[in-house]
């Protein structure tokens, strides 16, 4: 289009006259049906510079000039969009949560390794098909049978063409990772080799660098392959050069980041009556619920991180709070009623290894860490993970959750911009922040909602005295826009800017770029800020990758695993937690993220997966906390588009504000009310005491949203220990005429 | 005086102490006690125990639940005059169970008793458990327990 203004603009005169003898005509002709233009033109008095005849040839000649233009542009933009195109498909699949489906469109070359001859040899494994890919973290391995090494030899040999996307770290193979003690390890640089008498010997294989492949001619990748050659053995081969192609990654975790998963591969049971997929707090629950009902049984949890189970609501605020300096490396917070624990929802002597699993005399609950399960075969009631080995199951649970969302624009803006981006979900993106809230000058968060604004919070407590400027940005009118009430949410706002953050509302990122040693973030209504670090908090992408190879289905509104209101997806297949969408008997379908939807769900799946055929009736909760004077719980649909009724206490000149007397001096909680000591361990503010009606002061209350007159959530502000009440006001779903009457049971005055 | 306003769809109402201290004449449903999709507490309405109850914590599921839903069982249906006492067997294994996982199973003193019954077994979930082994709620209506009971 703008070639086209400059070729328009440089024929502009030329231009000029002709349109207007174009207009001229054009009147003439509407006035005049059916007079053609030559003629119309033949009867104008004076024309242009050109003369008559001439400029007719003027006209076409500019009007093909614009269009042969028009062409050119268009082909180049078309042409142009395609690589990019293709540029981003390679982008998409070189990152690590993204099906194992689109990785390997790309990567063809199989990355070999050890495998455990053991558990394995009785499966057959389908040769040099390429295995699907786990970019970055985890390593692609293939099993092959020995017969067609060479084969595979050639096969590798042919498939190591370069990546065009490869960013050419070579990072060492994953021979090089010290794997366990247990194993040694020969440190061989490419080739590994190793006899078949070892091949007994396990590697876990999860995480493990890969290599990126380079455009060396396949020389050296031949020598490597030739070497094992004499290995062949009925066994598994353990094959040698672990050369696969990175799709690269450009992102800030590093391909060569190994995660050290604790069970080795021979601890890889082959069956576990009750398989969990996902390690998180879903999972645990059921667990647990499992473990209650069905006495003896025998759980395996199989979870992608390295850690055991955990909880992450400390991981944006009490964690933050603790004044012990070492909380960081322990994990231990301080709860709201004094007692201290860890993050671990159980130590590791709770549970049993993988290997005893089905051993064990009263079963147990086992994890095996730095897995992932890449493919599910409903029919076969089994799965397959990762490195290759299959287990199958009886009842399998899928609690995969999610992993954070990023901005296009900083996916888009190259890696110096990614090293500096965090994306917040997991125990090693708080370590990393917290180290980094240490070292730079400056972060911006970028996101309003919960975790957007708790981190802000967080981090503003440490603005003050670190020397740490915080700055949040979002594009709604204030903190929890989606969430609250406008005028709760402008309320909000200014106490997290009282925590020390500067907050930029109605900011939309256009752009982010990298410059002298810093971010530069552009907003589209032209405002610039320059920061040290990003914390992307911009929502959940659920996890849904064993969707297509599972035959469940995907949620097109919520996103997530569709289920039904018994949270099963098929027959022996249940979904929970964060990537569950299920229906809801008395809110209709929905999805929910958080943490006590996860205990509820996994603990209903679990008495499900035994069972009890119970439908979602236990309304979960959430609450959230953003400094000392602002803590409400809500519970049930609390968005912001519904129409809402607020009651809150109006100030007296009795009311004084009040320090928190909480003995973390923050007011903060994260264990079940009901253990409150009654009325002294939640904060309680009034911001400002004289009653004035000009001087609006939300200090506590209760906010119903409707949806047809009827209470769909809840959300009690400041007020605490109440939601029993709310809950059973929810489970009523009654048309309740005069909400103040309802906000009567709550005895908002009362502590 | 309470008072008012409308903030676009939004109401806000403010009331003073006085006039939220006449009794409410909102009705609530009655809740059906054998309801049984509704959470159950401890003992179930048939009598049994309800192992899956957040009150007791990781107890049932743990490594010495075999141990510790036996103790418990026996306890519960035991007919004796001092109730439990013809369970001090099923008491002294979960005990030596429990002593081999010191981190799970704090020791303190009196708690894990067999004689103490199992009265404290609960009780034992809630105040051994300094560590995670979960936060008890005394009423299934867990709230924000985070400890995935």
């Amino acid at each position: 289009m703008f070639r086209c203004k400059t070729v328009w603009n440089k024929l502009a005169p030329l231009a000029r006259a002709s349109s207007t003898l174009c207009l001229q005509n054009a009147r003439k002709s509407a006035l005049r049906h059916g007079r053609r233009l030559e003629m119309v033109q033949k009867a104008q008095m004076s024309s242009g510079p050109a003369g008559g005849g001439g400029e007719n040839t003027l006209y076409y000649v500019l009007i093909g000039a614009t269009c042969l233009g028009t062409g050119v542009y268009a082909y180049r933009t078309v042409s142009g969009d395609k690589e990019r195109y293709n540029e981003r498909m390679i982008e998409i699949a070189s990152r690590p949560k993204q099906g194992p489906q689109a990785a390997e469109a790309l990567a063809e070359v199989v990355a070999e390794s050890k495998e455990d001859a053991a558990p394995l040899e009785s499966i057959p494994e389908p040769s040099s098909e390429p295995v699907k890919s786990e970019p970055v973290a985890e390593e692609p391995t293939l099993t092959e049978p020995p017969a067609e090494e060479v084969l595979v030899t050639e096969a590798d040999v042919e498939s190591t063409e370069s990546e065009p996307v490869a960013e050419v770290p070579v990072t060492e193979p994953n021979v090089e990772e010290p794997v366990e003690a247990s194993i040694p390890e020969p440190t061989v640089e490419s080739p590994l080799r190793e006899p078949v008498v070892e091949a007994s010997v396990t590697e876990p294989v999860a995480e493990a660098p890969a290599v990126t492949q380079n455009d060396e001619p396949l020389a050296p990748v031949v020598e490597s392959e030739t070497e094992p050659t004499p290995v062949i053995i009925a066994e598994h081969v353990p094959e040698a050069s672990s050369v696969s192609e990175i799709a690269a990654d450009s992102k800030a975790a590093p391909a060569a980041e190994p995660i050290e998963p604790t069970a080795a591969p021979s601890d890889v049971p082959e069956h576990a009556p009750y398989l969990l997929i996902g390690g998180g707090t879903a999972s645990f629950a059921a667990a647990r619920s499992i473990r209650a009902r069905d006495p003896g049984a025998r759980v395996l949890i199989v979870t992608e991180e390295s850690d055991l189970p955990y909880m992450r609501p400390p991981l944006s605020k009490e964690l933050w709070f603790s004044d012990d300096p070492k909380a960081v490396e322990t994990l231990h917070f301080k709860q709201w009623n004094g007692k201290e624990r860890s993050i671990y929802f159980q130590p590791p002597s709770f549970y049993v290894s993988p290997a005893d699993l089905a051993k064990v005399e009263n079963g147990g609950v086992a994890v095996l860490t730095g897995r992932k399960v890449v493919h599910m075969d409903v029919r076969g009631n089994k799965v397959k993970l990762s490195d290759g080995a299959e287990i199958s199951y009886e009842k399998c649970l899928i609690a995969t959750g999610g992993v954070p969302r990023n901005l296009q624009v900083i996916e888009r803006a190259g890696e110096e911009v990614m090293k500096r981006t965090t994306l917040f979900r997991k125990i090693e993106d708080f370590r990393s922040l917290e180290k980094i809230s240490g070292e730079v000058k400056s972060i911006t968060i970028i996101g309003g909602g919960f975790l957007g604004s708790e981190l802000a919070c967080a981090l503003g407590r440490r603005s003050t005295d670190a020397g740490l400027k915080v700055v949040q940005m979002f594009p709604e009118k204030g903190n929890m826009g989606k969430v609250l009430p406008e005028y709760l949410s402008n309320w909000t706002t200014e106490k997290v800017r009282k925590e020390g953050v500067s907050v930029i509302t109605e900011a939309v990122v256009k752009n982010v770029t990298y410059k002298n040693d810093g971010l530069e973030i552009k907003l589209k209504d032209g405002r610039l800020f320059k920061t040290d670090h990003i914390v992307a908090a911009v929502g959940l992408e659920p996890s849904v990758e064993l969707a297509k190879s599972a035959g469940l289905e995907v949620d097109s509104d919520f996103g997530g695993y569709r289920v039904n209101s018994e949270l099963q997806a098929c027959s022996n297949i249940w979904v929970a937690g964060d990537a569950a969408c299920f229906y809801d008997i008395k809110l209709g379908r929905r999805r929910v993220e958080h943490h006590d939807h996860a205990v509820v769900s996994g603990r209903l799946a679990g008495e499900n997966m035994t069972g009890a055929s119970k439908p979602y009736w236990h309304q979960s909760m959430f609450w959230s906390d953003l400094g000392p004077d602002v803590g409400y719980e809500a519970i049930g649909i609390v968005d912001s588009s519904l129409p809402t009724v607020g009651v809150f206490a109006k100030a007296t000149a009795k009311d004084t504000p009040k320090a928190a007397t909480e003995l973390s001096g923050t007011g903060i909680r994260s264990e079940s009310e009901t253990e409150a000591v009654a009325g002294t361990l939640k904060s309680e503010t009034t911001a400002t005491p004289p009653p004035t009606q000009q001087k609006e002061d939300y200090g506590k209350g209760v906010i119903f949203y409707l949806r047809d007159q009827v209470v769909v959530g809840i959300v009690l502000w400041n007020v605490f220990n109440r939601m029993p009440i709310a809950r059973k006001i929810i489970k009523d779903g009654e048309q309740h005429g005069d909400l103040n009457e309802v906000a009567k049971l709550f005895n908002i005055h009362e502590d | 005086m309470s008072y008012c306003k409308q903030e676009g769809k939004d109401r806000v109402i403010f009331v003073t102490k006085e006039d939220h201290e006449a009794p409410s004449n909102a009705e609530l449903i009655e809740d059906d006690p054998n309801d049984p999709y509704e959470d159950q507490g401890l003992i179930l309405p048939n009598g049994d125990i309800n192992w899956n109850c957040p009150c007791l914590g990781g107890m049932a599921s743990g490594p010495c639940g075999q141990q510790f839903k036996e103790a418990f069982s026996c306890f519960h249906y035991s007919k004796e005059e001092l109730k439990g006492s013809d369970c001090v067997e099923n008491f002294r294994s979960m005990q030596e169970c429990m002593q081999k996982y010191p981190e799970l199973y704090p020791q303190e003193d009196d708690d894990s008793a067999p004689s103490g019954g199992a009265d404290n077994a609960p009780t034992a979930s809630t105040s051994t458990d300094s560590f995670p082994t979960s936060s008890p709620d005394s009423t299934p209506a867990t709230t924000k327990n985070l400890a995935a009971s």
